[in-house]
């Protein structure tokens, strides 16, 4: 074997089996009968094996890896192996089975081009091998190899292996994988593993490596779809203005015109640049950095496809969810960031249309959230517009994680089935659905943000005043508004009773239709900040999930979260609209700071205290950074 | 022009300078570890790649224990200025000169364990939110199980039962003020393949890893290099052999093979051979069973 011309290729692969399956034993024998444990590694195993008072080498321990597994017997996480043979390296990602743990056979199922499932000989096909199916299938693997293992529990029964072929072969019609072998193993004395073994001479196909070494996995590369997210912008000089990322799929040749997204702007490929010099062309999984004909506008989180094979744009798509926190379900209509590829932007639930019972696999249409480990077919809405396909055709692009923007947990995982074309309906006048265009990328148009700002002398920005009622949000924006316009700057108010007259006269107040209201807004306070404008917004806005939806919307430094801070007793004697004399006396529901809640931002750029200040002091005080 | 063959290598690659850019581009202040070892020469050299023709954007970071071979620390100067990047040191006795860790003592001390405090200070005393280490999987049962973004607690420790998952190519480096994020970028890689990379890429090594003559003591079968600092147990003596290192640590702790290979075609080839892991040298993982995780838990590499 030639290590410096080595054309091996890397097969990754994940395997799932319940606890007692005999899954580590399996991955302990290929190692041990592939040569790939070293000679200290058997030493320790043999020690550690007789510590447990064991007589025989125990393979699993090889892969049993934290002490608190060893001691339950049982594998909390996903573990990595390496082994290489003559043929292919291997990645193998080894995750547990058990009922509780679908998070981690989702996440080793995630980059594996294969996977094998562990029936036991003497169970015959349990709901969780239907559950493994389902899952590889679900996670677009495309080779399956089921291994019938502890065939020498069985007496070597051709019959009982055939069976079991039998009834898994006819669920995994229901699948979407193609490439299913079966074969039957006893990993605990080798027989199919490695070796053939001669106790089970009426099977006449390949060994598990033997499988493993020659399954082709060529073709599931997605080599067509030119789509390459920027992850990083290399600008060492003037001159010199390089996007560093990694081709998620398909491949891409100097000179060839491409779109970049958002901004529809067409180019070409100037050249494909590496330290070992210029490249004739570059392919899906390789890191690269590509420099452009024209200067651009091209950041992270956006992207070069080609003009005539174009991803889906859209805030509103169809996905399967898996839920991975434990210390919450699912919360609907929560902003969540959401990250696919290098992009990241807020986003939110909108709507569950069924979970799915993974082991029988039936749909539940009633269900309203996701605990742990639950998986369910929803729509998603983001704040900024997303550019994917659906996960069958393309895993780097149709793949997504959410985050908790409280305790920054990954707690979801999802796979996106396509777009969602019908956009929300406006209330019971307005139900009916419409359809969006499949290719709406926003225009940019010919005038930019720059031009305008470097027109007004000033840069655009949006500053939003949140605080109890009556503690002086609307005062202090307008004082606020009234020096910056002296000062000759573009500036507007947009003032929470003002918008209810007409843009939100539909709402009422009704926490979704709260939300609808800030939502509207923030998209308008954009729209505005897009004019060149610098928007003062006042609105109660009780909640950090409503702020931070619209902080979303904004480039990082251009919201100012502004916390208009007075105590509730001060704004119930300013009182000046009569409303807590209502609230208090139980004619106004859910008001905020009487009979809902308040939450206090905890990242707000300024916090104004207007109970012990008069309000040109307030003024000065948001004044001093209004300039840089 | 056409690349270098060797499939699995581009891979590992072009996923290796993924995880570098991704971490530099989700972090405010990352840094780079490195120790002289030919996994961090590696990763380093990788960053290069990463931001070329660009500067690496960030500045690598030695926690120097005081028992590091002299020649690691002369080719850490000269292999660092030659990709042009920044080193800056800390080292270990200063935390002990200013009380905030003590020396072991006796035959078998080791200041690796040491080096935690010093890094977790060095982080801090920064405000670097991320550090990159050469940490590979294959290197041992703990490490099997660490993700690519490590997240850890404003102590520094790591909780192997609340990792994030990671799916796909799709990293979560969000964190609350304080914590901060161990990223691995050759995670995927093995022994092997760090030296067939070297090979391609004709990386220069400190001379240790080569075959050269050294005075050297056996202890528990592990051969280690003598420095005056090396207390011998009762019985141990000096003795002079042809050895050349797998791994580079302190001088304590990193035992050395006896080997006449003195280039890399060489090691290559003895390593495709070789029946031990690379860490089977390291005295301190021998200290218990679980004694890397423990280690790790507690904010070591």
């Amino acid at each position: 074997m030639s290590i410096v011309n080595d054309s091996r290729d890397i097969l990754r692969l994940t395997t799932a089996g319940s606890v007692d399956d005999g899954k580590s034993t399996l991955i302990g024998r290929l190692l041990y009968d592939s040569k790939a444990i070293f000679q200290d590694q058997m030493e320790a195993l043999e020690l550690a094996s007789k510590l447990r008072g064991e007589e025989e080498v125990n393979l699993a321990l090889l892969t049993d890896g934290l002490r608190a597994e060893r001691e339950q017997g049982i594998t909390i996480d996903v573990a990595y192996r390496y082994f290489s043979t003559p043929k292919r390296k291997f990645i193998i990602a080894d995750t547990p089975g058990h009922e509780q743990y679908t998070r981690n056979m989702v996440t080793g199922a995630s980059t594996a081009d294969l996977a094998i499932i562990l029936i036991d000989a003497r169970n015959g096909v349990l709901t969780q091998s239907r559950r493994h199916g389902f899952l590889a299938s679900l996670l677009g693997i495309s080779h399956l190899l089921v291994a019938v293992n502890k065939m020498d529990l069985v007496d070597w029964s051709k019959s009982q292996y055939q069976e079991i072929v039998a009834e898994y072969t006819a669920f995994s019609e229901k699948l979407k994988i193609h490439d299913i072998t079966f074969v039957p193993v006893s990993a605990l004395m080798g027989d199919n593993i490695v070796n053939q073994g001669n106790r089970m001479k009426w099977y006449d196909g390949p060994t598990v490596l033997h499988h493993l070494e020659k399954v082709t996995i060529v073709a599931d590369r997605n080599l067509t779809d030119f789509r390459f997210p920027v992850q990083y912008v290399i600008r060492p000089h003037q001159d010199f203005r390089g996007f560093a990322g990694r081709l998620s799929s398909g491949t891409i040749t100097p000179g060839e015109e491409v779109v970049a997204l958002p901004s529809g702007r067409y180019t070409k490929i100037r050249a494909i640049h590496t330290t070992d010099g210029k490249l004739d062309s570059a392919r899906a999984g390789e890191s690269v950095t590509l420099t452009l004909e024209d200067e651009i506008d091209l950041s992270r989180g956006e992207m070069l496809v080609r003009s005539h094979n174009m991803p889906i744009v859209s805030t509103r798509f169809d996905a399967m969810l898996c839920w991975m926190d434990e210390t919450q379900p699912l919360k609907m209509n929560s902003p969540y960031f959401l990250r696919q590829t290098t992009r990241e932007t807020q986003s939110f639930v909108r709507e569950l249309t069924y979970r799915v019972d993974i082991n029988s696999l039936h749909r539940d249409l009633d269900a309203k959230t996701l605990e742990l480990n639950e998986i369910g077919r929803l729509t998603i809405e983001t704040s900024q517009p997303m550019f994917f396909d659906p996960y069958e055709r393309n895993r780097e692009t149709g793949g997504f994680i959410i985050i908790d923007p409280t305790s920054n947990r990954t707690v979801g995982a999802g796979v996106i089935r396509g777009e969602k074309r019908e956009i929300p309906s406006l209330g019971p006048d307005h139900a009916e659905t419409v359809e969006k265009s499949a290719n709406v990328v926003w225009h940019t148009g010919e005038i930019s943000l720059k031009q305008r700002e470097t027109r007004n002398n000033h840069e655009a920005a949006c500053y939003w005043f949140t605080g109890l009622s009556g503690s002086g949000k609307s005062t202090l924006a307008r004082a606020f508004e009234q020096k910056l316009f002296a000062e000759g700057k573009q500036v507007f108010v947009i003032d929470g009773d003002n918008v209810r007259h007409g843009l939100n006269g539909d709402l009422g107040f009704s926490s979704e239709d709260r939300e609808e209201n800030i939502r509207r807004i923030g998209h308008v306070a954009r729209l505005m900040y897009n004019a060149g404008i610098i928007v003062l917004c006042c609105f109660i806005s009780p909640t950090r999930a409503l702020r931070d939806f619209v902080r979303g919307l904004f480039p990082e430094g251009r919201f100012n979260e502004v916390h208009v801070q007075c105590g509730i007793d001060e704004c119930i004697k300013r009182d000046p609209k009569g409303l807590y004399k209502k609230a208090l006396a139980g004619e106004i529901p859910d008001f905020t700071g009487v009979s809902a809640p308040y939450e206090e931002p905890d990242r707000a750029e300024y916090v104004i205290d207007t109970a012990h200040q008069p309000v040109d002091i307030c003024v000065e005080m948001l004044g001093l950074d209004s300039d840089s | 022009m056409t690349k270098k063959s060797n499939t699995n290598l581009v891979e590992l690659e072009s996923e290796a300078i993924y995880i570098i850019r991704e971490a530099t581009a989700q972090f405010e202040k990352p840094v780079m570890l490195f120790s002289g070892g030919k996994d961090s020469i590696c990763m380093a050299w990788l960053a290069k790649k990463a931001f070329y023709p660009g500067k690496i954007p960030f500045p690598l970071m030695h926690v120097d224990t005081g028992h590091n071979f002299p020649e690691t620390l002369e080719f850490r100067d000269r292999f660092v200025e030659s990709i042009g990047a920044e080193i800056i040191v800390r080292t270990v006795q200063d935390s002990i000169d200013t009380g905030r860790s003590t020396d072991e003592t006796g035959p078998g001390a080791s200041r690796n364990g040491l080096q935690t405090v010093t890094l977790l200070d060095a982080l801090n005393e920064f405000k670097f939110d991320a550090a990159m280490g050469g940490a590979r999987r294959d290197e041992e049962k703990a490490r099997a199980k660490e993700r690519f973004f490590s997240h850890r607690d404003a102590f520094g420790q790591w909780d192997p039962k609340n990792q994030r998952p990671e799916l796909w190519n799709l990293f979560n480096g969000r964190k609350k003020m304080g914590e901060h994020f161990r990223v691995f970028p050759i995670s995927n890689w093995t022994e092997l393949d760090v030296w067939s990379y070297i090979h391609r890429e004709e990386i220069d090594l400190p001379n240790l890893y080569f075959s050269h003559e050294r005075e050297i003591i056996v202890r528990d079968g592990v051969i280690l290099g003598w420095a005056p600092f090396v207390e011998l147990f009762p019985g141990e003596e000096i003795q002079k052999r042809f050895v050349r290192f797998r791994t580079i640590g302190d001088i304590t702790c990193t035992g050395a093979v006896e080997s006449p290979a003195s280039s890399l075609d060489e090691i290559l080839a003895e390593i495709v051979s070789t029946r031990t892991t690379e860490r089977g040298g390291r005295a301190d993982d021998k200290r218990s069973e679980a004694a890397m995780e423990d280690r790790k838990k507690q904010g070591y590499f």
